[in-house]
This record gives structure tokens, C-alpha cells and sequence, in this order.
């Protein structure tokens, strides 16, 4: 049979964003997979050695559109690591809280791009919807629907205004109400499993080869959690389980990232209920003569995707020598989804690109 | 693992019978959140002009605009400039917000701007005060034209909040000697920063310059700040150096303009500008190996200062930077002036301000104390020996109330000399000072101490009458909250009317209240209840209500040809230059701030003018 060259994206249905893929292919089996990235690139890292440190704080949100606050998070934490700033212990409860919403939201943006690419148009409105309804609760707390700049380094940027612990305890408990319908319609449909099983199927050696994180290496049954290995804000503070499948295909992965949810929604009620009053902000020094002393600092937070890292260097200056973002989609959108898709259909492409998650915007920095 | 079934989505059967979610967007209307960070807004009232949103803004979306229309008020810390932003740059991340000194900055919660031109994007931020034009009642509001014209009014979203700025509005607290120790003595009350509390206080400056013009000799303050921040106080000398020649003295005793006009002051605490320079002038031993000052070759040219005063120091200093050979005339033993014998010593030691003068005195300025001109050597002796001569004699006669009785009084400025560089006065036991200025406040508090030395263990009273009720009182806050704090009584709004004698020993002082102090135009006019008198009781009273100058050394010929402005000051031209070739003049006599600080900026422009005018000779 005749070798085709095929182009998968960018300006094409089912793709994830700006990114494309070069398929070898041959009648439907694809023999090879190149992922091109680059169409995003917007030169963050570099960008960041010229502004100054807390000018980079409302930048680095925009390198992850669908989850900012992790990014946010790492940020932080490096100039806390570097500059031996402390946080506020109510800071970093609502730090915990941010992120697990985030999570919750971001999952939901997952969610409605995997129905939406297999079909399941109405599981992905709801999806959307109920993002809407954490995004909602986000524009209430920072003033941003999808840019928060809000966790800066020091602590957060404002408190909770009055009475949004009682919006989150409503929202969320309007949106595990749906649970059920969600897993009639969608996660115990037959139409998935027959979709989504042995899909994209990575076995736990590969994976952790590879250098898979988050969901696609719980999938195939490794308890590996950032949130636990190395915990940050109050994540050892609060009891969590990691939910983990053992198949490591598309349909585990699936079910991971809705177990993640209802898992992260028990956690912020534990988060609410546990959260001291007081100050949520220590001061940073003054923005215009901050100098943050020579060092180099690695910190890393489990996002949504999975391990996100920071590697950041100070020359003792008002602006980062360098910035290098370890992101969870450049690891699962080139070298595994390349991995992966050698020997898959051509129908597969997307199921199996958006089950692994892949964030294009994360990739180009 | 369960397969599921195809069946069970059929259980969702039941949404097809429910309330779409959708929100019918623009006719059902999304409101935002009270902390959303939409369009900015700004108060041009409260907004300074000072630039820190323009400094912070990540994307350069802020420029700052001048405004022709605005007066600046340099004095005030008020420039004429506003912030304008171009939303094709904005990121609406709010750090504007956040560092935003008077917090006239805010955000608001409209957001909506489509416009096929490119350069309705820029916005000069108003808010709903100024500009009733474009910002609308929920009336007349409509989300179909929202833009940047047509805005909702009382929109605020992201505003500011001193708790969440990104400056630090407290100031470094600075160790004092408290009132109970200090008024026993005349111990420095100021302790002063040390290293690690100047390099905290001075971290805080915005670096907005709003000070530099505020400053009457606009000393380079945001660069000499940012030294100390950074902990490089021989840097920082070597800035305060090219204004200011005084800094040990200044660093005690200036009026800090600088402070007033200093952006943090608006909601917080102004940076501590006076005392770090004092830091810096006190952590430097030596200044003369710290500036490495470069000394022009010798022109030869011979110049006479009268007085070694801040200005007549001053002008020395410059002048013999740029190699004049400077003779300064006074008739103290030492150098400072008014500065020697004003500023009691728990404020300027002498100390503090013979360090100043011996760096002079080393840069080859010669130094005739105890000379007083008109008496030991003639004024018209001097204008014909020397090239030029600077006439810096400042205000030394103090004036009288001239009531019944007032020969009975002592002056302000004998009492202060005498004891600071004499022998010290003896005081009574209850003792009135009439005036409410910052000398009288000295004088006060001089009095105070001079009692518990002179009468330790016995009742002493030290009381204040001045004309001004508390708000208008001429001394500084700082000033008459420590007066206060040391026990003085004061009694604002009471005129002295008459010093009551009886046998020869003074009974006390009679007054009467005040009805205003000044006229419809501003004047110093003030006029009193005859009928409410008050004898306030004391053995001793002290006259401080201002001080004039003495001309007498100059002889008629020429004080005739010397030229006066409206205001009893001596006129000169931009070179300082008065109406009498060669002489020049400088500070109290001149300006009428009477402060060491402005006395410093003329003596700047007169070592200028000087300078040009021999060189002018050379050619």
C-alpha cells in the first residue's frame, strides 16, 4: 500500500490548539508521528529575563491557559524558595483551595474536550457549563475569570470576600449533584468503553521511561503524586487519595481525571473547615529595588496535567537570569503521544492526543 | 472494570425538559464581580502624577500624559502629569492598582471596547467626577454601546488596599530618647538608623522623584535613597555632595520639603528622607577620602563670603570646588550661623555641625571667626579687596512684642546662643514663651531643661501663648507633638498684651484672646477681644515671634543703592547678584521660606553666578 504524508492540524477539528501533527501513514495505520510544536511560541522564558520579579507575576499565568494558578503557584514558590520569603498559614490554605479548584476546573475543560472529540456533545456542555460555574467563583475572588494573578509571591493578593466560602460549599456541591448524570451519560455508557478501551495504551515501564507524570502514569497504576512526594502549601495537612487505574489507556485515563475531581472537591470542603483566619499576605520588598539574592531553586506542584516544575536562577538582580518551565503536555504532547500513535488509526489521533491531555499552549513557552 | 451500558444515557432523558442555562447575552446582562479588573478609572484629584503605575506596568501599556490644564505643585508633591493607557497592551493585571502611592488608581468593572480605529484604544483614565460626560447613571447606560466613552457610573471593581500594596506605607520607626528622659538633659533626642534600619527605610522609596522637585536645592534624594538601599553609603555621600555641602547638618535640622511631597505620605508615612541623610553624614567618618572631591587648578580669584551660615558654607564649598580662594567673615567663634546658635543641642550638636565645616575648612576655604564685619573689618574694605562678595547673614535680631513692659523679656536668640556655645541662662521657675513657631518651640523646650538642671526636684512650669489657634500654629507637627510630650502647657488663640510688673519682679503675662490672626487678604493682621484677658502667672518671659536682619555694618552710601522687593527682601538676579556690582546675596535675607535648606539653592545659584561673572572678567 502506497505511504501517505498526512497533516493533522493546526486549523484542524479535534486538535487541541495550536499544534500539529505529521502522520506517516499507510491506508488507516499510522506508521509514524512527528508532533510539531512552535505555532504558540511566545518566548515566556526569555520574556521573563527582562522584567522584573513581580512584573513577571501576571505573565507566567498566561503560559497555561486552562489551569493558570499552578503556574502562579510555581512562580511564587521559586521567588519564596530564592528570596526566603514566608507565607501566612491562611495564605496557603487558600493557595490549596485555588489550585484544587483549579483542578476541578481544568478537568472540566478536559472533560468537555475528550466528549466533544468523541461525540458525547451534551456530557461536554455540561462540562463547560459547570467550568463556568468555578470560573465564576474565580472572578469573584481575583477580579479575572481566566487570568487570576492572584498567588503572588508572599501569599495571595486579596482574602476571600465575605461569604465565598458559602459560594464554594454551594457550587461545588451543584456540581457533584450532577455526578450521577455524568456517569450515566458518559462514564458508564458503553459507547466510552467501547471508545476509549485499549486506546493509547502505555504500559508502567514505558511510561515512567518516558518521563510520564500526573494522570497518564496513574493510569497505569503508580501511585505518583507531587502533591504527596513532595508536599507544598498544606497538601500535608489535609488527607487525599490518589485515585489510580490500572490499564494505562485512554479510558483509565479518563476515569483518573473524575475521580481526581470528586476527590479534590472532598479536599477543598476539608480546606474550608480547616482554614485559619489571619493574614494572607506577608509584603514583598519594594518592587522597583527588589533584588533577589544569587541562587538557583527547582520547585515543582502536581497541575492538573501532572508534574509542573520551575527551574529558576538569580544573579542577585531585579530580573530572573533564566526561567525554564518543566511542563507535564511537552512530555505527553511530543514524546509519548509520538510513542503512542505508531501503529494507531488515523479515528484515534485525537481520542488519543486529548486523553493524554495535552496542553498546547505549555509545550511553546 | 464495568463496560457500562448503552442504555444508561437514556437516564438523562430528563434535561430535555429543563430551563436552558445559557445566559441570553446582551439582553440578559452578566454583572461582574465587585473585584473585577476591567477598564481603569482614577481620581485626578487625588492622582499625583507621580508615575509608579507607569514604572510597574509589566507591558509599557502606561504613559504618563502632561496635562496643560493642571497647575503643578511641586511644593505639594502635584505634578501635572496623568496616566494614559493603551488597551492594546494592557494586561488588566492591576499591579497599577496595587502600587498606586494616593490609590486614585482603580480599576472598574466596565470592559467592553470595539472600535475599528486603532487609537481609540488609548485612554487617559478619568473617573466619574471629572468626566460626567462619559461616565453614565444605569439610566442612560446601555451595554450595546458599552466602550471606552460610554461607561457605567460607581462601577469600582480592583481598587486599592494599603493592607495588599505593593509598597510598605509604614515607616522604619526611628529610636528616640523618650520625653521623660530627654527633658532632663539636653541629650540628642534623635538616636538615629543604623545600618540595618536605614537600608529597610530607604528600601521604600517609589523612586517617583516627586521629592527632587519639592526640594528648594532639589538634591538627587531617589538616587542618594537607592545607594543606602543598597547598602553603598560612600555613593550615596558622594549624590548628597553635589547639592548639598551640609548633609551633617541638614540631616538634623532641614525642613524636609521633601517629605511633604513625598507620594507614600499621601496614605502612609513619607520616606524618612532627613534621617538618612544623616545616616549617611554620621556612618561616614571622613568625608574628604570618601568623595575623592576633584579641586579645579587655583584662578587666582579672591572671593569674600560674609557669614558661615548654611549659605555662606555653601557657597564656599562650590566655589572652592572650583578653585577660588574663599574667605568667610563671622562674628561666632565657630561656623553654622544661625545653625550654631539656633538648634538647641538635644536637636544639632556642635559636634554634628563642626564636622561639616572642618570638611570645608580642609578644601582651603579660610575661616575669620570672631570678626565681625562693619566693626573689626570694614564692609567697603572687603567689596574693594575681593573679586566678589556672597552676603549671607541671614535673620540674627530678634523682634520684640514692644507691650507694656516688654524691656523685662528676654529675646529668643540671645536665650538660644547663650545656651548653646555660653554659659547658660538661669531660668525662673515658671516661665511664659510667647510665639507659636518652631523657635518658640526651642525656646520652650530649652526652658524646660534648663529647669529640671536648675531646679532638680522642685515644681517648674514652662507655659506657650501664641497668637495661632492649633490648626495655623507655624511650627511643624512633629515639632509641637513633642513639645507636648515633654510637659509644656500651651495656651493657642491668647495675644500678650501686657507684662505685669510688681516691685520690680515680673508677676506674669496679661493677654487677651485673639479674634483672627490674619486679614481678608491673607495678611498678618490679627485682632482681639479686648474685653477677655487672661493673666497667666510666671516669673520669667521670652520673647520668640520671628526674627529680622541687621544691615548696620553696611554704610549708608551703599545700603542706599541696595535694592528691596515688596516684601523686605533683598532683591537679586538670576546669578544672585544684587543691585550693587560684585555683591551677592543669598538666604534669609533673600528667600522667604528662613530656612537652612533654601539657603543652600541660592548659594548654588550665586556660587554659579559668581563664577561666570570672573570668568566673564578673565576674557
Amino acid at each position: 500500500m502506497r505511504e501517505l504524508e498526512l497533516y493533522f492540524g493546526p486549523q484542524h477539528l479535534g486538535m487541541v490548539g495550536n499544534f500539529s501533527i505529521t502522520l506517516k501513514v499507510e491506508g488507516d495505520r499510522i506508521l509514524e508521528a512527528q508532533a510539531n510544536p512552535g505555532y504558540l511560541h511566545r518566548g515566556f522564558e526569555k520574556l521573563m529575563e527582562y522584567r522584573t520579579w513581580i512584573q513577571n507575576f501576571p505573565m507566567v499565568c498566561r503560559i497555561n491557559v486552562i489551569e493558570p494558578d499552578s503556574m502562579e503557584m510555581v512562580y511564587a514558590m521559586a521567588v519564596e524558595k530564592l528570596a526566603g520569603i514566608e507565607v501566612p498559614e491562611r495564605a496557603n490554605y487558600i493557595r490549596t483551595i485555588v489550585l484544587e479548584l483549579s483542578r476541578v476546573s481544568s478537568h472540566l475543560f478536559g472533560l468537555w474536550a475528550y466528549a466533544n472529540m468523541l461525540g458525547f456533545d451534551t456530557v461536554a456542555q455540561w462540562a463547560m457549563y459547570h467550568r463556568d460555574l468555578i470560573l465564576d467563583l474565580f472572578e469573584e475572588l481575583t477580579g479575572g475569570r481566566v487570568y487570576h494573578i492572584y498567588i503572588w509571591p508572599g501569599g495571595v493578593r486579596r482574602d476571600f470576600p465575605e461569604g465565598f466560602k458559602d459560594k464554594i460549599v454551594n457550587t461545588l456541591h451543584s456540581i457533584g449533584s450532577c455526578i450521577p448524570d455524568y456517569d450515566n451519560t458518559f462514564f458508564n455508557n458503553r459507547l466510552f468503553y467501547e471508545r476509549a478501551k485499549g486506546i493509547g495504551k502505555i504500559t508502567q515501564k514505558e511510561a515512567k521511561e518516558l518521563g510520564a507524570t500526573g494522570q497518564v502514569l496513574r493510569a497505569t497504576g503508580e501511585k505518583f503524586d507531587i502533591r504527596k512526594v513532595e508536599p507544598y502549601a498544606v497538601y500535608d495537612k489535609v488527607d487525599f487519595e490518589i485515585p489510580t487505574r490500572e490499564d494505562g489507556d485512554a479510558y483509565s485515563r479518563i476515569w483518573v481525571i473524575r475521580d481526581e475531581m470528586i476527590e479534590s472537591v472532598h479536599m477543598i470542603f476539608k480546606l474550608l473547615d480547616a482554614m485559619p483566619e489571619g493574614s494572607v499576605y506577608n509584603k514583598v520588598p519594594n518592587p522597583f529595588k527588589w533584588k533577589i539574592p544569587k541562587g538557583e531553586a527547582y520547585v515543582r506542584v502536581e497541575s492538573s496535567r501532572g508534574e509542573l516544575g520551575l527551574y529558576m536562577v538569580s544573579n542577585g538582580e531585579d530580573k530572573p537570569y533564566r526561567v525554564h518551565f518543566r511542563t507535564p503536555s511537552y512530555t505527553h504532547g511530543l514524546v509519548i503521544l509520538e510513542k503512542l500513535l505508531k501503529n494507531a488509526s488515523i479515528a484515534d489521533v485525537g481520542n488519543i492526543m486529548i486523553s493524554l491531555y495535552v496542553i498546547a499552549p505549555e509545550i511553546d513557552r | 472494570m464495568d463496560k457500562g451500558s448503552i442504555f444508561s444515557p437514556f437516564k438523562s432523558i430528563k434535561y430535555l425538559f429543563k430551563k436552558p442555562k445559557t445566559l441570553r447575552y446582551p439582553f440578559e446582562p452578566k454583572e461582574p464581580a465587585k473585584r473585577y479588573r476591567g477598564l481603569h478609572l482614577n481620581d485626578w484629584d487625588k492622582c499625583t502624577g507621580c508615575g509608579n503605575c507607569a514604572d510597574i506596568c509589566p507591558n509599557e501599556a502606561i504613559t504618563m500624559k502632561e496635562i496643560p490644564e493642571i497647575k503643578p505643585k511641586p511644593e505639594e508633591g502635584m505634578k501635572n502629569e496623568r496616566p494614559r493607557v493603551d488597551y492594546g497592551r494592557c494586561c488588566f493585571c492591576g499591579l497599577c492598582v496595587d502600587i498606586c502611592p494616593p490609590g486614585s488608581l482603580r480599576l472598574s468593572r466596565d470592559y467592553l471596547h470595539i472600535h475599528f480605529k486603532t487609537d481609540t484604544f488609548n485612554l487617559l483614565a478619568k473617573d466619574e467626577k471629572l468626566d460626567k460626560e462619559h461616565f453614565l447613571p444605569a439610566k442612560e447606560y446601555s451595554i450595546l454601546k458599552a466602550s471606552l466613552s460610554h461607561r457605567k457610573e460607581d462601577n469600582e471593581g480592583l481598587v486599592s488596599d494599603l493592607k495588599y500594596s505593593l509598597f510598605e506605607p509604614e515607616r522604619v520607626p526611628m529610636p528616640q530618647v523618650k520625653p521623660e528622659r530627654r527633658r532632663l538633659s539636653f541629650i540628642e533626642q534623635v538616636i538615629g538608623y543604623n545600618r540595618e534600619q536605614a537600608e529597610r527605610e530607604a528600601s521604600r522609596c517609589l523612586e517617583c522623584k516627586l521629592c527632587e522637585e519639592a526640594c528648594p536645592a532639589h538634591l538627587k534624594i531617589s538616587d542618594y535613597i537607592k545607594a543606602i538601599s543598597e547598602n553603598k553609603p560612600d555613593e550615596s555621600l558622594k549624590k548628597i555632595f553635589e547639592d548639598n555641602p551640609i548633609p551633617s547638618i541638614c540631616g538634623r535640622v532641614c525642613m524636609k520639603y521633601c517629605e511633604d511631597a513625598c507620594s507614600l505620605s499621601i496614605r502612609g508615612e513619607a520616606v524618612a528622607v532627613r534621617w538618612l541623610k544623616r545616616f549617611v553624614a554620621d556612618s561616614i567618618k571622613d568625608y574628604k577620602t570618601t568623595l575623592e572631591l576633584k579641586i579645579a587648578k587655583p584662578t587666582g580669584k579672591k572671593i569674600a563670603v560674609i557669614g558661615a551660615g548654611p549659605g555662606g558654607l555653601s557657597v564656599s564649598y562650590f566655589l572652592a570646588l572650583k578653585g577660588h580662594k574663599v574667605t568667610v567673615f563671622d562674628s561666632l567663634s565657630g561656623g553654622g550661623g544661625m545653625m550654631r546658635i539656633g538648634p538647641p543641642l538635644y536637636r544639632l550638636p556642635i559636634e554634628a555641625i563642626d564636622k561639616d565645616i572642618n570638611h570645608i575648612a580642609s578644601l582651603g576655604v579660610e575661616f575669620k571667626f570672631n570678626t565681625t564685619v562693619g566693626k573689626d573689618i570694614l564692609f567697603e574694605d572687603i567689596l574693594k579687596e575681593y573679586e566678589g562678595v556672597y552676603l549671607g547673614i541671614g535673620t540674627t535680631i530678634s523682634r520684640s512684642t514692644k507691650v507694656k513692659n516688654a524691656d523685662r523679656c528676654i529675646l529668643a536668640l540671645p536665650f538660644l546662643e547663650e545656651n548653646k556655645i555660653g554659659k547658660g541662662v538661669k531660668v525662673g521657675k515658671e516661665i511664659i514663651v510667647i510665639g507659636g513657631g518652631n523657635v518658640a518651640m526651642d525656646v520652650a523646650r530649652e526652658a524646660l531643661r534648663l529647669q529640671q538642671i536648675q531646679y532638680p526636684g522642685e515644681k517648674t512650669v514652662t507655659k506657650m501663648v501664641s497668637l495661632e489657634d492649633w490648626e495655623i500654629m507655624p511650627a511643624t507637627k512633629e515639632e509641637i507633638e513633642d513639645t507636648k510630650a515633654e510637659g509644656i502647657q500651651f495656651n493657642p488663640n491668647w495675644g500678650p498684651k501686657e507684662i505685669k510688673v510688681e516691685d520690680g519682679k515680673i508677676k506674669g503675662l496679661l493677654c487677651v484672646k485673639v479674634k483672627s490672626v490674619f486679614d481678608e487678604q491673607g495678611r498678618f493682621r490679627p485682632t482681639f477681644y479686648e474685653e477677655k484677658e487672661m493673666l497667666l502667672e510666671g516669673d520669667m518671659v521670652i520673647e520668640a515671634i520671628g526674627q529680622g536682619s541687621d544691615f548696620s555694618f553696611i554704610p549708608k552710601p551703599f545700603f542706599e543703592k541696595l535694592e528691596f522687593t515688596e516684601r523686605r527682601k533683598v532683591k537679586v538676579d538670576e546669578n544672585g547678584q544684587t543691585s550693587i556690582p560684585k555683591l551677592f546675596a543669598g538666604g534669609d535675607i533673600v528667600n522667604l521660606n528662613l530656612d537652612a535648606v533654601t539657603a543652600i539653592a541660592d548659594a548654588k545659584v550665586a556660587a554659579e553666578g559668581i563664577d561666570k561673572i570672573l570668568l566673564s572678567n578673565l576674557r
